[in-house]
């Protein structure tokens, strides 16, 4: 059945730097959570509060976010841009396109969770005499946080998965690195199986340092 | 003078017809997976939630691989490992089976969700009625089961379809290839690259649209 020599060697040779282009992923990840977030509430409170060409822009982002794939996207950051003469690097478009595509995801969540408040919670906060700013961050805010919490972190995942489409894009994170390497040395199913499970570990460690947090932050 | 040679021409009605027949590929590959993926995973959530801490230690670690792992690393293992044991698969068909194993792994998942949304007392209430066991599944599980978890269902679909573009890695012509391929032809991304996300677009669009929608007359 097996007429296949594995070679694990050169793979084995090549785990450091597989490894730091893992970080790499994280890096990207991470950093397009982040813009993803702040983006993405700010979609939430446009699309709860306003009307007219900001409310219809905000819902283009977040349906078009949404409804098409994210390798589209990313080749629309890539070649779509450089159509106008806007050439950005792989990192960029990368970056670019993960953020774009976690702002949409992370807006109907937070739509959801702001929505998940009643409103009568804020009007009583406020007759209390709260300011408009103490109703929002120490009332509707931590509730919010703790139902968008687990989709956040959800999202952190798809994030990371996501950014495995960098390859296409000539990125050279642990997709991209990997299929160098693997061109290279002809060993494609031993590098991407290596990968296969760092990814494995990368999404296992996130969930893991999630839930352990959520236990602190959680308590009461 | 020298006569140039030009390398590119200009977008024209034959390539619409290409991009259309891409897209009908992308159609064809994500009904065939989706289909079999759900059969599949209704299967696999059963299993999950009958088979108790059998289940739990054997079948889902499996399928959350599948979801931990991208699906591109997934399509490039799964078409690099197939001649190690000796199948023979073209593109397509390394790309039906990973996708239809992934939407099974998604859909365990809800599928699991809809079983257990069902109230223990309900089901007790129909088989004390006569109800046998597949009786009690087909009449009051799936019935109830499937509206709580429909629009979840929608999502994986949907979310499926937009993954199947990344089969173009394996070299399988759906629609982002096709549109990748144009572009380099006729230098014109902009165009092809919108023509592509709208026709994702019009396909995803009404249909969350429509699952929204249900969703929100089922709540009542």
């Amino acid at each position: 059945m097996f007429n296949y020599n594995f070679h694990w060697r050169p793979v084995m040779k090549s785990l450091p730097d597989l490894l730091e282009a893992a970080l790499l992923t994280l890096q990207v990840a991470v950093l397009a959570m982040v813009i993803g977030i702040l983006i993405g509430l700010c979609l939430a409170l446009v699309r709860m509060h306003l009307k007219g060409p900001v409310y219809w822009l905000a819902s283009a982002w977040v349906e078009l976010a949404r409804n098409t794939p994210a390798l589209f996207q990313l080749f629309f950051f890539g070649f779509g841009l450089g159509a106008f003469g806007l050439h950005l690097s792989p990192y960029l478009i990368v970056l670019a396109g993960l953020s774009f595509n976690c702002a949409g995801y992370l807006a109907e969540n937070f739509r959801g969770g702001f929505q998940a408040v009643p409103d009568t919670q804020l009007r009583a906060s406020r007759s209390l005499g709260m300011t408009a700013w103490q109703a929002y961050t120490r009332v509707v805010i931590p509730q919010v946080f703790r139902i968008v919490y687990h989709p956040v972190t959800n999202q952190m995942v798809w994030a990371v998965l996501m950014s495995s489409l960098g390859m296409l894009v000539g990125f050279r994170e642990l997709s991209g690195e990997t299929q160098i390497f693997a061109s290279r040395t002809f060993r494609i199913f031993e590098y991407f199986a290596v990968t296969a499970v760092v990814y494995y570990v990368i999404v296992k460690l996130i969930l893991g340092a999630s839930r352990l947090l959520a236990v602190r932050l959680f308590r009461y | 003078m020298e006569p140039t040679i030009n390398f590119f021409s200009g977008f024209n009605v034959n390539d619409l017809w290409f991009l259309g027949e891409a897209a009908l590929r992308t159609l064809w590959i994500s009904v065939l997976s989706i289909s079999i993926g759900t059969v599949l995973g209704i299967l696999f959530g059963w299993v999950l939630f009958e088979g108790k801490w059998a289940a739990a230690l054997s079948l889902a670690p499996v399928l959350d691989v599948f979801r931990s792992v991208p699906l591109i690393i997934q399509l490039v293992l799964f078409y690099n490992f197939a001649p190690i044991v000796g199948l023979n698969l073209d593109p397509f068909g390394s790309g039906v089976v990973i996708l239809t194993i992934y939407t099974a792994a998604l859909v365990a998942n809800v599928a699991r969700g809809g079983i257990e949304a069902v109230a223990g007392s309900m089901r007790r209430a129909a088989r004390s009625l006569g109800m046998s066991y597949l009786q009690d599944l087909r009449y009051v599980v799936f019935p109830i089961g499937g509206r709580a978890v429909f629009p979840a269902w929608v999502g994986v679909a949907l979310g499926v379809m937009k993954d199947s573009a990344l089969v173009s890695v394996l070299g399988y012509v759906e629609l982002l290839k096709a549109s990748q391929i144009l572009i380099t032809r006729t230098q014109e991304p902009f165009l092809i690259l919108s023509l592509a996300g709208a026709f994702y677009f019009a396909l995803s669009y009404p249909i969350s649209r429509y699952a929204a929608t249900l969703e929100k007359r089922w709540a009542q």
